[in-house]
């Protein structure tokens, strides 16, 4: 039994509603109890989308259990198959059918339905969402492909010279953090270096775009998340090659066109396949506050290593903790920890996010929609880069992460919470100005800037200190001058300081020695 | 077990009622927690589930729209299913913690689930064993909010209905008033003030801003609902004594003002003071209408189950607003609190307890009414199709009740309506 108070992802079945709610002409009867409908309005709430999700739900009540919830699975599966004519009709249980064990896979199976039937185990109270979805994307393309299998051994033909290379992007779904766009993105990219893109999966396509995936060079793992499963199965099965790299940052974009390149062989002019704003951004001397600003990043386990590394090597930040809630990426996220010289946070209680957070202090937190509240509550700027995400992630203009206009949309997303260069220096020199100070937020941002909250949770800050310094009064009032948004990093650090000197206590004198031997 | 989700067939409609089994598209009672935790600002809800539950509530919610909220949910694994791990030392350790970590807390709910009522955990044992670990620092108690048990608002009546025995006896000879289901706050102050006024004194809203308001109840206590979702609670209260006050809901001008008359009724209040009070906030509400029922009138209007308010928001949309009902779907129809509406809706409206989904929904496609009360996973599908919508969800987390709120009320009607008018843009593509 585990304490929760939030959760980053819901359960499986909504990973496999999310799959079915992707795609055309398939259909999900799921075996479900009354209130599991909720799932609908996180597609038409949350995604603003014009369509319930294809799904038909069993909604079971007490009066049934025990005679008639497997005669309702029948029912439900000969409607869903009527009225819906999918191509696909896939069954599932939720957490609770999941417990009656009506086996309603192996109902439909033998219900003489009029159409092919995928039966998915969602595992509810070992699994989570993107694992849901992961699982119901591999069963379904399995389920539709591996009669098509060549015989283990066989040679994959070369491609026909003649013939344009192609490739897939598999793993984008709805409610995947601006899939939409990112889908729109890559595709443009790839195109214009004259690869064309065969199928994208599971946003948009219908079964029998399923079946045509073999038709392409390569397949692009575009959110590993949800497609990797599928993708080893493809390169185990019918010998396609995985790309790997995630287009995210203009580094990534570029790594990823050479390997796209590679593994269709063609030979590409890097310069030619386009360019972003983002280096010369970066480089304007305008960026330079941006320098070494402590990020901390939390998401799922592909954006948190993508934004990692795009806060470093393309913005300047200093990445001081990293994270995800994703077990299931856990090795990828470690790995990429090490590379920064830190222990990734691996965990999906928010509370313990919560405290590394304020345990970090950073300037800047990159997260998903928990970590937009744990940095507003901390007042800490925060923009947003992963799922969960709320209402306002799913936005109107185009605003791709991936590719190079995606580079351009990370740049202008994170750069948008900051306190700009000049006015974080004027911020410095004349602190006590009535009208514009540190209390009341970047000016772009009007009254919903994160620092104007700051100073009503610095006391819980403070909590956090070591009891055994103390702070005298003039050297209280003094840390008070220097904005809230190093004023946490100052304090930590002449702590740290004044404990590495044996000094008991905090003068204003020691506030400034500290200064001088962090000055890097 | 039992199953609560259908009312007796008794009828006291004169019109086409019926009952529809099939595919439900309503929220689970664990929804009620949402506002139930925001009025009893001491109480915690300590929901016995699966990830489901945690994630429906969060998104039923808006996800995390409070700092830490009052709620949580003690999430069943594996080992807890295969009997690897002892249910209750479970549940022991998760709510030793959860106390530790929020000493406010006066009041703890253990809130059954689906999965919990399905492995049949006894949270009221449970809950009587922590209770003795926890005696003095706070009240341990168990409810159901399960979907397979409950629908959205009735969730709320489960939680009222397991407090009912907690309650102190009313001495006798003593008389009070106890108005029964979640109020908003500025409500609440609203109606004190109007009873102060009728000389009504020993007044009890129920559930209370803190758990320990606990009304006491006897043959002297007099009951009325404020709302809907709390059939079962007031039969309880009666069976230990209560007498309940047959009236419309307080929804609109007029119900509102039948509202009070029947509780001034009730207590033999000369008629002369009690037009005096209520005539000013009477014609105060009229008025607020007035100004929405332009954009109301002729109107047809149909109800898609979800709250269990439709048949009193119907009546008031007919009887002050001008608008045809074309069909009220209902998720349950209690009948005891729903008497003195039912007089008042026109005899030809259909009444369709239960839901169906599919054919429901074709039935609105049909008629294309111009507004459709339903919830908030059709209301944008619905809105897709070129139809106006009103989700239901706001109608539960919004102050309705009262004189006060009666021009409010026909606003979030009239609103998607003006919406219409003044949109010079496409729908969906």
């Amino acid at each position: 039994m585990e304490l929760t108070l939030w959760t980053y992802e819901g359960p499986p079945h909504v990973g496999a509603i999310r799959v079915a709610a992707s795609m055309r002409d398939v259909h999900l009867m799921l075996h479900s109890p009354q209130g599991d409908t909720y799932a609908d309005l996180l597609f038409t709430m949350i995604e603003r989308d014009g369509r319930r999700p294809p799904v038909t739900y069993t909604t079971f009540q007490a009066r049934d259990l025990g005679s008639s919830t497997a005669e309702i699975v029948i029912k439900s599966l000969r409607e869903a198959a009527e009225r819906y004519k999918p191509q696909v009709l896939m069954v599932a249980d939720s957490c609770t059918a999941e417990l009656i064990q009506d086996q309603p896979g192996a109902l439909a199976l033998g219900a003489d339905l009029p159409v092919p039937v995928i039966s998915l185990e969602m595992a509810a109270y070992t699994r989570k969402e993107n694992w849901g979805a992961a699982e119901t994307f591999y069963q379904l393309v399995r389920g539709l492909l591996s009669r098509n299998a060549p015989a283990p051994g066989t040679q994959r033909p070369s491609r026909d010279p003649a013939v344009r290379p192609s490739v897939n992007l598999l793993g984008p779904t709805k409610l995947g953090f601006r899939c939409r766009d990112d889908v729109v993105e890559v595709e443009r990219l790839l195109n214009s270096m004259g690869v064309d893109v065969n199928v994208v999966a599971p946003l948009g396509a219908s079964p029998q775009d399923l079946l045509s995936i073999p038709n392409a060079d390569a397949n692009v793992n575009l959110c590993p998340e949800v497609s990797d499963l599928t993708c080893s199965w493809l390169a185990r099965t019918f010998g396609m090659p995985t790309i790997k790299t995630i287009p995210m940052g203009w580094g990534a974009t570029r790594d990823f066109i050479a390997e796209v390149a590679a593994t269709v062989g063609i030979e590409v002019n890097m310069d030619q396949v386009g360019a972003s704003r983002l280096p010369w951004y970066s480089r304007s001397i305008d960026s330079t506050y941006l320098t070494g600003k402590r990020v901390f990043v939390f998401a799922d386990g592909s954006h948190a290593v993508a934004a990692a590394r795009v806060a470093r090597d393309e913005m300047g930040f200093e990445v001081v903790g990293i994270g995800t809630y994703s077990r299931e990426r856990a090795r990828d996220v470690r790995a990429a920890a090490k590379e920064y010289g830190l222990e990734a946070l691996i965990t999906d209680n928010y509370l313990e996010v919560e405290a590394r957070v304020q345990e970090l202090q950073p300037e800047m937190v990159l997260g998903t929609q928990m970590e937009r509240h744990i940095a507003k509550r901390l007042g800490i700027p925060c923009a947003v880069i992963s799922t969960p995400a709320h209402v306002q992630d799913y936005p109107a203009r185009y605003s791709p992460q991936m590719g190079f206009e995606g580079a351009n949309v990370l740049f202008d997303t994170w750069v948008h919470p900051l306190i700009m260069g000049l006015e974080e220096h004027l911020l410095h020199m004349f602190r006590d100005d009535f009208e514009f100070n540190d209390s009341v937020g970047p000016s772009h941002l009007g009254s919903e800037g994160e620092g104007a909250r700051a100073a009503k949770t610095e006391n819980a800050q403070d909590s956090e200190t070591d009891e055994t310094i103390v702070w005298a009064f003039e050297a209280e009032k003094e840390l008070k001058k220097i904005p809230f948004f190093v004023r946490g990093k100052a304090r930590r650090n002449t702590e740290k300081f004044a404990e590495e000197h044996g000094l008991s206590t905090i003068e204003v004198d020691t506030l400034y020695d500290a200064k001088a031997h962090f000055s890097n | 077990m039992s199953a609560v989700i259908v009312s007796s067939t008794e009828s006291h409609h004169a019109g086409p009622q019926v009952q529809e089994r099939g595919q439900r598209a309503v929220f689970c009672g664990l929804t009620s927690i949402i506002w139930l935790h925001r009025r009893i600002q001491d109480a915690f809800f300590l929901v016995v589930g699966s990830r489901t539950c945690a994630h429906l509530i969060q998104s039923a919610a808006g996800v995390m729209i409070f700092a830490e909220p009052r709620f949580a949910t003690a999430i069943l694994g594996e080992r807890d299913l295969a009997g690897m791990a002892d249910c209750h030392e479970e549940l022991d350790r998760v709510v030793s913690e959860l106390i530790a970590r929020r000493s406010g807390i006066n009041r703890l709910f253990l809130v059954g689930s689906c999965p919990s009522e399905v492995i049949k955990l006894d949270l009221e044992t449970a809950a009587a064993k922590l209770q003795a670990k926890h005696e003095n620092k706070v009240r341990i108690s168990s409810f159901s909010g399960s979907g397979i048990e409950t629908t959205f608002t009735q969730g709320e009546d489960q939680c009222l209905k397991s407090t009912v025995a907690e309650l102190p006896t009313l001495e006798a000879g003593k008389e009070n008033l106890i108005v029964l289901g979640t109020v908003s706050d500025i409500v609440e102050d609203q109606f004190r003030r109007l009873f102060d006024e009728l000389g009504i004194t020993d007044v009890h809203f129920y559930p209370g801003r803190k758990a320990g308001d606990m009304p006491p109840i006897g043959p002297g206590t007099r009951l009325i609902a404020a709302q809907p979702f709390v059939g079962e609670t007031a039969r309880a209260l009666i069976a230990r004594g209560a007498v309940l006050i047959e009236a419309p809901f307080p929804l609109g001008a007029e119900g509102s003002k039948s509202w009070f008359e029947a509780i001034a009724e009730a207590y033999s209040r000369p008629d002369d003071l009690v037009q005096h009070v209520l005539e000013l906030p009477y014609q105060r509400a009229k008025r607020a209408v007035s100004s929405h029922r332009s954009k109301l009138e002729g109107k047809r209007i149909h109800f898609l189950p979800d709250s269990q308010l439709e048949i009193p928001m119907a009546r008031f949309l007919s009887e002050e607003c001008g608008l045809a009902i074309n069909e009220i779907g209902t998720p349950f129809h209690d009948q005891l609190v729903m008497r003195g509406e039912l007089s008042r809706l026109a005899p030809e409206v259909p009444i369709v307890e239960g839901q169906d989904l599919d054919p429901a929904l074709e039935r609105v496609r049909e008629s294309r009414p111009d507004l459709t009360v339903c919830g908030m996973g059709i209301a944008n599908a619905l809105e897709s199709e070129g139809l106006r919508t009103k989700w239901s969800i706001e109608l539960v987390f919004s102050p309705v009740q009262g004189f006060d709120q009666a021009g409010d009320l026909a606003s979030l009607f009239a609103k998607p309506l003006v919406r219409e008018s003044i949109l010079e843009v496409g729908s969906w593509s």
